[in-house]
């Protein structure tokens, strides 16, 4: 199950985060907090999993996280989750972003933070126990195969 | 009137919209907390417009505001207005906004039921979509429970989009409401076959994520999941059901031999890596669950092994994590096999990425063996010397830890070599295990024996260079390696060396800088050195050398005397007047070692820490009956008192002779030594047979060889490890070589035989002889303890109320509630039933005279098991392709045996197929179709039993076991709010000096490590409830509370409310706000809690005659009201207790079943009840002086029954 999705920038500054566990406003802005330490950290050519902090749950919950230009994606899941998959779906979630900005940068997240709040709808639709299957998405993926890389984000800077 | 509509338009295009808050914020970088709360203030105006697109805009606004962090809960009834636009775009935000927001504190969501079920059953499924979606985020029982038939409903929706969300959202309900789970799974099963692929993949997944809780209640999916297994090709559903098998297989074995060969297909053909993944790590888990008999058993561990070895050998960081990960499984049942790539894992020990390295090292733990651990060690070591960051070299400190004590310290040779390692870990700075080190230290010193001598000699060392640990790194962990350090030589002292120089050390003024449960430590273990001097000087005939030891005592021990810390203060002060007295005697030459040492005499064994929980509790030993027969009749009451007194003075000249009776005494002495003598606890001097290590034996097979060692055995100062690595090279060597010799010369007399063994000169562990002689005593356990390992269950796991049988056929009484006027259609359904079990009951017995009497006596009993179990062995004993899955369990039908008929009818015709498509031999196939008609007759038979037989045998849904009768607690505070930091208990008590106030005690204990202060206590007050102040300071001013809390510390704080009206129960909303401060720095944290005034706090337990209580119910002018609880067993008297306890009543008088009480309230009314026990059921009528007041404590009341 998807815990979280927090979206932030390399200064730390949250730019979309979803929550599917409640949370008071004050743990969830430390959870952001503790996960921008421990992401931000870590070299550009190191894994992208890690062993989850304390606040949002412990052992069985690990962070699945891109690094885009500015923007780090995170994911919080717990072992349910394929590795591979959120993988995955993180480089769709990424894809979809930029189909409907056509070259999302930074600023368009910032700036129509609510329609990026609905593009992650099927993200969100995944929310209560997450449908993989994403019909939306219009291109098909082979998923698993990770080795597709991104066409071009250059603009997300 | 239309001048100011236009106005309001053009205020309205003013306005600003999210992206203008959102530049705003931009634009405000320096005062942005200033400009938002303007923008909240702007946003509250906003919220008080009557246009709901203004409206909208707000709680847009807001929700932005809410993921920056601001409190929004305030604007929760606003939300709400918003949810129920008619226009989607605003209902959209509405919903958005709830999800972000709500959670099951939230007041106002059970006004949005109704809105719910609305937008549930729209016509536009976008509506529908929406608010399922918001729905996941916050929904609560109460609304799980009065929504659950609406989303069952839109499970078979025409619009896949509904049916996928309604699917998903099930899993939530479920978990709400666990009641809602046997009613809805037979349609959750339908949509595993669902012609959508999304509807299809939500089932799947919902189930995967109900059976990962519980797998063993989704056995009988099985079939059916493998089929959709090897016929489905979207890979996500893929992985999940994969991701299922592997949580089953270690449930049924033959499950697993069956899933081998497709999925060992699937890792030769998929490309796909993350499906690879998976499969790999399930057919780890089959084998895991498999017991050796596998032909291909050892195939498909090298193809893992073989596959995982390339993922780890790829330069892509995440193959090469995730490789170690499913590695670390394999390691736990076939480590052979993972040890011959050892040269792979050492490498990634080097990896610059620090996930890596953990997994890495993870994998190590199962690696070392008796010959390579001091190797990896080694290894280590050098790598604790290089790490940069505190927390992998912590990590890697208790790696190394876990790694030499695993297993008992199994593949530990040479212990002086541990030693020497632990007493290298105490060079660590800044580290946070020292607590584990010295545990270390004592378990090794206590257990192993012959390490003793040297281990005392490193420890007075350790505790020579004390003032190197204590001053650099005072403030973290390490020094709690001298507490092990003083306990190891004042216990061991015997083997000291210098046992004069050691006590020296511990008396130095530096000592009393350390932490208070270490100088305490320090203390006990200074007198334990000073007795083992007082014996050698004593014995030497040095009184002199006695009486200046006893001095330095004297002179020393006043530094612990005046310590802050109590526990130091009390034994040093005692120990000093015991010192002071021995200095008398010493100069009366009165010889006094002995009696000294006779303080610590007798030796300390190891318990194992579950000792205390595994005691038995002895035959014939009722915990929960009465030592003394309660007093309770009412009758006698006034004569007990005296009964009572005379009692005791008859006792007491007994009393008398019997002390003074010396064969009494002895008789009573023995009868002590021979129960010490059965009790585990009691530490007696010499450990008893079943103490001793069970492996002992076989470390006493093992030839010990007596090496004359070249370097003495205790090296002066620290030792380095490494010279232990050589020592124990060149032992190895040297029994290399004698056994060698042997072997030649066996081989010269086996050629004299002319028989040849191949006995290749390997060395396995068993080839390492120990240095020492090792004894290593277990741990102590009482006798006939139970083994289990059920402790480690949590009783609090959300996902336990979930474990419910889902085979069992439905009973009518399960149905989700559906809200709709009552009707006559409950009483049908019985009337219905009668003549089906009429129908059925004649059939089985022609059946049954063919089983044997046996047989028929266990199908009986468990029918419904077998049917499902034989569905699933059928299932399981064939050769693919799969039988097709057991039928899905009926759904409460008015014609079920019709359906029941067809089903199996359909059944068969789709056997015969099967069995045609077969290939096996004929006579085979004659033994399956035997089985098959068995099994259809066994669910013939199953469908026999009439569906409600379920409810007469008792509870439908098993959510557990009946609760145990119990008395009420002791305890009256009830949990209030706890967080990481801090636990709240409370208890509201009412005061009769002063009428209308209640005093609120808080308990507060810190449950973290770090120091809680500037606590305050801020409350809301309502109209009716309003907290009692110091002078002068406002409503919105929080309260302080008078204490600090370091760690692990709980205080009360008590605090007054004066309350107006007391006849309705009332909650009031809190928060505490503190700041925790520790080593990295302070931080300020909330917690929110809710006071809860239930109208018994209001009630002071009050005595009453019985002659008053009769007037006061014949005086007329109180009002009665009356409830009653059905099934309740616990007894009358813990009934009694409880209500006396929990809601401060008195019982004035009690006739067998049958009692009155009375409790008067802070502002006096007065309060009768009478509480009658029926067979399972209470009622209890009541009079009070307020209506009100006495109904909303009847609720109340009902509440606390209906929990008996």
């Amino acid at each position: 199950m998807i815990k979280a999705i927090l979206i932030f920038n390399n200064h730390g500054k949250s730019r979309l985060s979803m929550f599917y566990q409640p949370y008071s406003e004050d743990t969830q802005q430390q959870i952001i907090r503790e996960t921008f330490h421990l992401v931000s950290k870590r070299d550009e050519n190191v894994c992208n999993f890690l062993e989850g902090g304390l606040l949002i749950g412990g052992s069985d919950n690990e962070l699945i996280y891109r690094h885009y230009a500015t923007i780090y994606f995170v994911f919080c899941v717990d072992s349910s989750e394929s590795e591979f998959g959120i993988l995955d779906l993180i480089q769709v979630f990424v894809e979809t972003l930029d189909k409907c900005f056509e070259n999302v940068c930074e600023l368009d997240l910032i700036f129509h933070v609510d329609k990026a709040g609905l593009v992650g709808a099927p993200a969100r639709a995944v929310s209560a126990v997450k449908n993989m299957n994403l019909p939306e998405i219009p291109r098909n993926i082979n998923i698993g195969d990770i080795s597709i890389k991104v066409p071009n984000l250059p603009s997300f800077k | 009137m239309a001048l100011k509509m236009v106005k309001g338009s053009i205020d309205r295009m003013f306005d600003k919209n999210l992206q203008d808050l959102v530049r705003g914020i931009r634009n405000h970088k320096e005062d942005e907390a200033k400009y938002i709360s303007q923008c909240i203030d702007e946003i509250k105006q906003e919220l008080k417009q009557d246009n709901i697109a203004v409206k909208a805009n707000a709680v847009c606004k807001l929700t932005y505001l809410q993921m920056l962090g601001y409190d929004i809960s305030w604007a929760a009834f606003n939300i709400i207005e918003v949810m129920s636009a008619s226009k989607f775009t605003f209902k959209r935000i509405g919903y958005l906004a709830a999800s972000q927001s709500f959670h099951e504190g939230t007041d106002v969501i059970m006004l949005t039921t109704n809105q719910i079920r609305k937008d549930l059953s729209s016509p536009s499924q976008y509506d529908t979509g929406v608010a399922l979606t918001g729905l996941s985020c916050f929904v609560t029982p109460d609304l799980a429970r009065d929504l659950a038939n609406d989303i069952m409903t839109l499970m078979s929706h025409t619009k896949p989009y509904i049916r996928k969300k309604a699917v998903l959202i099930m899993y939530k309900v479920f978990l709400k409401y666990p009641e809602s789970l046997r009613p809805a799974f037979p349609r959750l099963k339908e949509k595993l076959e669902d012609p959508d692929p999304g509807v299809q993949s939500a089932a799947v997944n919902v189930i995967c994520e109900l059976a990962r809780r519980n797998p063993k209640n989704y056995l009988s999916l099985a079939p059916l999941f493998f089929k959709l297994m090897t016929s489905s090709t979207n890979n996500w559903v893929l992985i999940k059901i994969i991701k299922l098998f592997g949580a089953l297989t270690p449930l049924e074995p033959r499950l697993g031999k069956k899933l081998i060969e497709p999925l060992t297909n699937l890792i030769h053909s998929t490309s796909a890596m993350s499906l690879l993944y998976e499969c790999v790590n399930t057919v780890i888990a089959v084998l895991i669950s498999l017991s050796s008999g596998m032909p291909n058993h050892s195939a498909s561990i090298q193809l893992c092994v073989q596959k995982l070895r390339i993922l780890i050998e790829d330069s892509d960081q995440n193959l090469k994590y995730l490789g170690l990960l499913a590695m670390s499984k394999i390691l736990k049942t076939h480590p052979k096999s993972v040890q011959s790539h050892k040269d792979l894992i050492l490498q990634c020990l080097d990896d610059k990425d620090e996930s890596i390295r953990l997994r890495a090292l993870d994998l190590l733990y199962g690696m070392v063996s008796k010959k390579n651990l001091m190797e990896i060690v080694k290894k280590l070591m050098t790598h604790v010397d290089k790490a940069e960051g505190t927390t992998y070299r912590d990590e890697l400190l208790t790696k190394i830890i876990d790694i030499c004590s695993q297993s008992n310290y199994q593949y530990i040779t040479n212990f002086e070599w541990y030693i020497s390692i632990l007493v290298e870990l105490t060079r660590l700075e800044g580290t946070r295990h020292g607590h584990l080190i010295a545990a270390q230290m004592l378990d090794v010193a206590i257990r192993v024996k012959a390490i003793r001598k040297f281990a005392v000699s490193q420890m007075s060392a350790l505790l020579d260079s004390a003032h190197l640990l204590a001053s650099s790194t005072q403030r973290n962990g390490i020094c709690e390696v001298l507490y092990a350090a003083a306990w190891i030589c004042g216990e061991f002292s015997e083997h000291l060396q210098e046992p004069h120089h050691t006590l020296e050390a511990m008396l130095r003024p530096k000592v009393t800088t350390l932490p208070g449960h270490i100088q305490a430590v320090y203390v006990q273990n200074v007198v334990k050195l000073y007795a083992s001097i007082l014996q050698q000087k004593e014995q030497a005939g040095e009184a002199e050398g006695a009486q200046a030891v006893t001095q330095l005592m004297v002179d020393r021990l006043p530094q612990f005397v005046q310590s802050a810390d109590l526990e130091v203060q009390e034994r040093a002060s005692c120990i000093l007047q015991l010192v002071k007295h021995i200095q008398k005697l010493q100069a009366k030459d009165v010889p006094v070692a002995e009696e000294v040492s006779a303080l610590f005499a007798g030796e300390l064994n190891p318990v194992a820490p579950k000792a205390q929980k595994k005691v038995p509790v002895p035959e014939g030993l009722d915990l929960d009956a009465w030592i003394n027969e309660p007093l309770s009749d009412s009758e006698s009451e006034d004569e007990r008192p005296r009964a009572v007194f005379h009692e005791e003075e008859q006792r007491r000249p007994k009393h008398r002779p019997s002390e003074a009776d010396e064969e009494e005494l002895a008789r009573r002495r023995e009868a002590r030594k021979q129960e010490q003598a059965n009790n585990p606890f009691y530490i007696k001097s010499s450990p008893s047979p079943q103490k001793r290590y069970q492996d002992t034996p076989g470390v006493e097979h093992i030839p010990v060889v007596q090496i004359d060692l070249s370097v003495p055995l205790k090296v002066p100062g620290l030792p380095m490890s490494d010279q232990y690595v050589k020592l124990e090279e060149e032992r190895r060597h040297r029994q290399k070589l004698e056994k060698d010799k042997r072997r030649k010369k066996r081989k010269e007399k086996e050629k004299k035989g002319k028989r040849r063994h191949s006995s290749l000169p390997t060395e396995s562990d068993e080839d390492i002889a120990p240095a020492q002689q090792v004894d290593i005593i277990t741990e102590e356990m009482p006798e006939n303890a139970l083994p289990s390992d059920e402790d480690d269950k949590d009783p609090n796991d959300p996902y336990r109320a979930l474990d419910i049988d889902l085979d069992k056929p439905l009973a009518d009484s399960e149905k989700l509630p559906i809200q709709k006027h009552r009707n006559a259609e409950t009483s049908k359904s019985p009337e219905k039933d009668v003549p089906v079990v009429e129908k059925k009951s004649k059939k089985p017995k022609k059946k049954e005279k063919k089983h044997k009497e046996k047989e028929r006596d266990k199908e009986k009993k468990k029918k419904e098991k077998e049917k499902k179990a034989e569905d699933l062995d059928f299932w399981l004993s064939t050769t693919p392709p799969p039988a097709p899955a057991p039928a899905p369990a009926p759904v409460p039908s008015t014609d079920e045996y019709e359906d029941a008929k067809t089903e199996v009818q359909g059944e068969e015709d789709d056997a015969e197929g099967q069995d045609q498509d077969k290939k096996s031999p004929k006579h085979k196939k004659k033994k399956h179709k035997k089985e098959k008609e068995e099994r259809i007759k066994g669910k013939k038979k199953s469908k026999k039993q009439p569906p409600g037989s379920e409810e007469a045998a008792g509870e439908p849904v098993q959510n557990g076991a009946p609760e145990e009768e119990q008395l009420p607690p002791e305890s009256s505070y009830s949990l209030l709010a706890e967080n990481s930091y801090v636990k709240m208990a409370c208890d509201i008590r009412g005061s009769l000096q002063e009428d209308s106030q209640v005093t609120v005690a808080i308990v507060l204990e810190n449950r973290s490590s770090s120091i809680l202060k500037g606590m305050e206590l801020s409350v809301l007050d309502s109209l009716n409830a309003r907290m009692a102040r110091p002078q002068g300071s406002s409503v919105h001013d929080g309260v302080p509370v008078p204490f600090q809390l370091p760690p692990g510390v709980s205080n009360e704080a008590q605090y007054v409310f004066t309350i107006q009206s007391i006849v309705t129960a009332q909650k009031l909303k809190g928060t505490l706000s503190f700041i925790a401060k520790n080593d990295e720095g302070a931080t300020h944290e909330k917690l929110d809690f809710r006071l809860h005034f239930s109208c018994s706090s209001y009630l002071i337990t009050t005595p009453c005659y019985s002659d008053a209580f009769a007037k006061l119910l014949e005086s007329g002018d109180l009002s009665m009201s009356s409830v009653k609880v059905d099934g309740i067993r616990m007894s009358f008297q813990n009934l009694l207790a409880k209500i006396c306890f929990h809601h401060h009543f008195s019982v004035v008088e009690r006739v067998d079943s049958c009692a009155s009480m009375y409790s008067r309230s802070i502002q006096g009314h007065h309060v009768c009840l009478l509480v009658k026990k029926g067979e399972n059921s209470v009622s209890v009528d009541g009079k009070c002086s307020d209506s009100t007041l006495l109904s909303s404590l009847l609720e109340e009341m009902k509440a606390t029954l209906a929990k008996c």
